[in-house]
């Protein structure tokens, strides 16, 4: 079945999301991002969503989500790209996901990562195998 | 078939000829609408209303029989508005239908009294809703151009201007409705975009009044900037406005909010890292903006 | 209001949920809806159809070129042959700022389209119908 790829950038992982998801691509996305940061020791996770044109209640849940569970293991998230028709729709739908960082680009958004992993306690540098 | 249906369909030609004659006769428009033009609308409508009359169910005026009619009118009415034209002029169009018809009925119906008089009420009542149509879809016509108008005011009203790398601001004047609303939103989240902006001050100097729907709207507006990951600062509140926000109850927790526009143009500086330094000692002259020391990581 | 086209769509898996949706973005874009206002109900659709998946245990959305007095639009129906919605108001009434919550989605939906109206009977089945007008 086809799925998400995640990348490993140092620290971080990179999601990249293109498709048009369905249930079970992000049921499958939120296990593979707890694994990985799980397997890999990362410290943040930036989700790219510039090419998505539509977000509903479950893909905002979902994000939410992995927020939370990242959290959890010690990973922040940052999402970055939303675009303007999205972001009004989604305000208007009611859903503000709180609890989940937003930055406007990826660039953005590893230097928010970036600067959360200085005030972190550098655990996850030492976690991370070369 | 009816009465009013056969003696329509016997003399369509000459009912559409004398039809035409008494329009040249009043009013005609000709620097609106060319005569061969006009000759094609009049044909084919005559053609929808003769379809209509004739129908299983010629009194049905929202059935089927009479859809060509309706969309015609529709039509008709909707182009003339764009043109010009006065909605008597549409209408009049329909209604000096009567005559021509009219006298056609009483030439054909003359030995029957009764029957010439329901066939000319029929009639009437026809052509007076067809009519009415063609008034409303007028005013559907005008309306359409207004709403327009106001919303092409409304985005030349709520100018996005940048103040410096990564900031934008946003003079709100005049009331905050939904409508306006959602152009605000779609402008400031546009340029946002545009310019990478991470820092958006709203201006509410011009906001006569804030009360719990206003507040709503400038949330949203807040909210949707947050989520595609740029901060929203209000500025130009008002003694009294602030007095009605805490009244309300309205929640602004998460939203900071200046007094002055310098103010928030100030704190977006320092929080973008950057500060302001006189470089001379005359007072007003040369001053620059430079990016903080960068504090080794 | 006149019916110039009409399509039906199943919804018994979520990858027909995206079908749809996509068929609703497809004719939005031909019928040159704006930006914003296409995004709005090609969400309200992704979420009315979810539910009717989800919660109405399945279901078909039909989409109808409508137009009316001098404007068109777009109407989307949604119905399933689910447990039905005991209480309609309490269901659109998801309050506007939770949104994390698991809501059905209707109070949203509602403040996506122009027109919005939903029957309901418990035991037999729910349905939706939307319009956005251009």
């Amino acid at each position: 079945m086809e799925r998400i790829p995640i990348l490993r950038m140092g620290p971080f992982l990179l999601i990249t999301i293109q498709v048009d998801m369905h249930d079970k691509l992000a049921m499958q996305l939120q296990d593979d991002v707890t694994q990985r940061i799980s397997d890999w020791g990362s410290a943040g996770v930036l989700i790219d969503i510039s090419s998505l044109e539509i977000v509903d209640s479950f893909i905002g849940r979902m994000l939410a989500n992995i927020a939370a569970m990242s959290r959890v293991l010690g990973a922040e998230t940052v999402v970055v790209g939303m675009q303007p028709a999205v972001a009004i729709t989604l305000v208007e739908l009611g859903m503000s996901l709180p609890g989940v960082r937003t930055a406007l680009n990826v660039e953005s958004g590893m230097e928010l990562l970036y600067r959360s992993l200085g005030t972190s306690l550098g655990v996850a540098h030492d976690r991370s195998e070369a | 078939m009816s009465k009013l249906g056969e003696i329509i369909s016997q003399n369509e030609e000459h009912i559409r000829s004398e039809w035409m004659k008494h329009m040249a006769a009043s009013v005609q428009r000709s620097d609106l609408m060319s005569n061969v033009e006009l000759q094609e609308q009049s044909r084919a409508l005559l053609k929808a209303i003769l379809h209509g009359v004739s129908s299983s169910q010629p009194d049905d005026f929202s059935g089927p029989g009479w859809s060509t009619a309706r969309e015609q009118l529709q039509d008709i009415s909707a182009s003339r508005a764009r043109q010009g034209f006065s909605p008597s002029d549409t209408a009049t169009f329909v209604l000096s239908l009567k005559q021509p018809i009219f006298s056609t009925i009483r030439r054909e119906l003359s030995g029957n009294q009764n029957e010439m008089f329901d066939t000319i009420w029929s009639c009437t009542v026809l052509l007076d809703k067809l009519a009415l149509i063609t008034a409303e879809t007028y005013i559907a016509t005008r309306e359409e151009i207004i709403s327009r108008q106001q919303q092409e005011l409304m985005e030349l009203s709520t100018p996005v201007v940048k103040l410096w790398d990564g900031i934008l601001a946003l003079p709100i004047i005049g009331t905050l409705d939904s409508a306006r609303t959602q152009v605000v939103m779609e402008e400031l989240l546009q340029t946002v975009v545009a310019t990478n902006s991470k820092f958006a001050i709203v201006d509410i100097t011009g906001v006569p009044t804030v009360d719990t729907l206003v507040a709503q709207h400038l949330l949203k507006t807040i909210t949707a900037a947050r989520l595609m990951g740029a901060e929203c600062i209000i500025s130009g509140v008002r003694p009294q406005i602030a007095q009605t926000i805490v009244h309300l109850g309205i929640n602004l927790e998460d939203v900071i909010t200046k007094a002055k526009l310098a103010d928030a143009f100030a704190l977006a500086l320092h929080k973008s890292g950057r500060t302001v330094v006189r470089t001379s000692s005359a007072p007003n002259v040369n001053a620059a903006v430079i990016p903080a020391v960068q504090k080794e990581g | 209001m006149i019916v110039v086209k009409r399509e039906q769509f199943p919804l018994q898996s979520s990858s027909d949920v995206v079908a749809a949706r996509q068929r609703v973005r497809q004719m939005a874009t031909e019928l040159r809806f704006s930006l914003v206002d296409q995004t709005k109900l090609v969400t309200a659709a992704s979420e009315l159809a979810r539910n009717a998946l989800d919660h109405g245990r399945g279901g078909q959305m039909s989409i109808e070129v409508v137009n009316g007095l001098s404007r068109t639009g777009l109407k989307l129906t949604f119905e399933d042959n689910g447990p039905g919605i005991p209480d309609i108001e309490a269901a659109l009434k998801d309050g506007f700022t939770t949104g994390a919550g698991m809501g059905l989605g209707l109070g949203g939906s509602k403040r996506l389209v122009n027109e919005f109206a939903i029957e309901s009977e418990v035991g037999k089945g729910t349905k939706v119908t939307v319009i956005r007008w251009r």
